[in-house]
């Protein structure tokens, strides 16, 4: 296995709401294709299962999660790598998935999003007669 | 340094540039060969005690080590990423590998003491100062 190298987080470009000044992160984000659906992992450490919110909307798939910044109250920074922030994502989806089975799971910080296929988007074998 | 967190929308904007502020110190000296390298680590005060937060996102529990010795704290592991073989890449932005790497704080610790969380691909290590460190109150007879 290869040594792990630091990723800097990206920042979103276009933010659509700007009432925070805060700046908003967009998760790593890993897309696999099999036969049945598209496995989408995100990176989204420090967001619990409760503050994070997956959405379909217009064939636009979108993943939001908040971060629980009430730890960081007692604490003064010393010495840091990294900032935090929320994070915001989004996905265009083709007409190939089937939207209304759509899972999300959610351990360690990663999400992982299951996008089946619609039936006429799997493979099929014909037979030869 | 003022850190305040009275509103809640300006909490977040606050404590990123709090961070922010805190990137370019030379805290660590030249005594640590691991600045730069993964994970990457945010270091508190707490009152008399360190607070260390490191992202790892996609680490198990069980792939995860934390060694503590006198003013060290050694964390290394492995971040695994399993997908089918079947599956064809569409896009990969994550990594994965080993990784090792030690730090130094500059107090003396109580390694005992030092407890760590795990959780939703966050650690944080609560580091308390040795109890030898801690300042004693002197009476004047």
């Amino acid at each position: 296995m290869d040594e792990l190298q630091v990723q800097r987080k990206r920042e979103v470009e276009t933010r659509q709401e700007s009432t925070m000044p805060a700046r908003v992160f967009m998760p790593v984000t890993d897309i696999f294709e099999t036969d049945q659906a598209l496995t989408l992992t995100l990176e989204l450490p420090g967001v619990a299962k409760d503050r994070v919110e997956v959405r379909v909307e217009n064939d636009v798939l979108t993943i939001e999660g908040r971060i629980d910044f009430a730890p960081y109250e007692a604490l003064r920074p010393v010495y840091t790598e990294y900032n935090i922030g929320n994070y915001t994502r989004t996905f265009q989806l083709s007409s190939k998935i089937e939207q209304e089975g759509i899972s999300a799971a959610l351990k360690d910080g990663v999400m992982t999003l299951i996008l089946p296929k619609a039936e006429k988007a799997k493979p099929r074998k014909i037979t030869v007669n | 340094m003022v850190t305040s967190f009275s509103s809640p929308f300006d909490a977040i904007f606050a404590l990123q540039r709090a961070l922010d502020a805190r990137r370019e110190s030379d805290w660590f000296g030249s005594g640590t060969a691991g600045i730069g390298t993964f994970p990457p680590i945010n270091i508190f005060q707490q009152g008399d005690d360190f607070v260390a937060i490191v992202e790892l996102p996609g680490v198990d529990k069980v792939d995860l080590q934390i060694e503590a010795k006198e003013s060290t704290i050694r964390i290394c592991g492995r971040k695994a990423i399993d997908y089918e073989a079947s599956a064809s890449v569409h896009r990969r932005e994550r990594t994965s590998g080993s990784f090792d790497r030690t730090f130094s704080v500059p107090i003396q610790i109580d390694p005992e003491a030092v407890r760590a969380e795990h959780r939703d691909g966050v650690l944080t290590l609560t580091i308390p100062r040795a109890q030898s460190q801690k300042p004693r109150s002197i009476k004047i007879s």
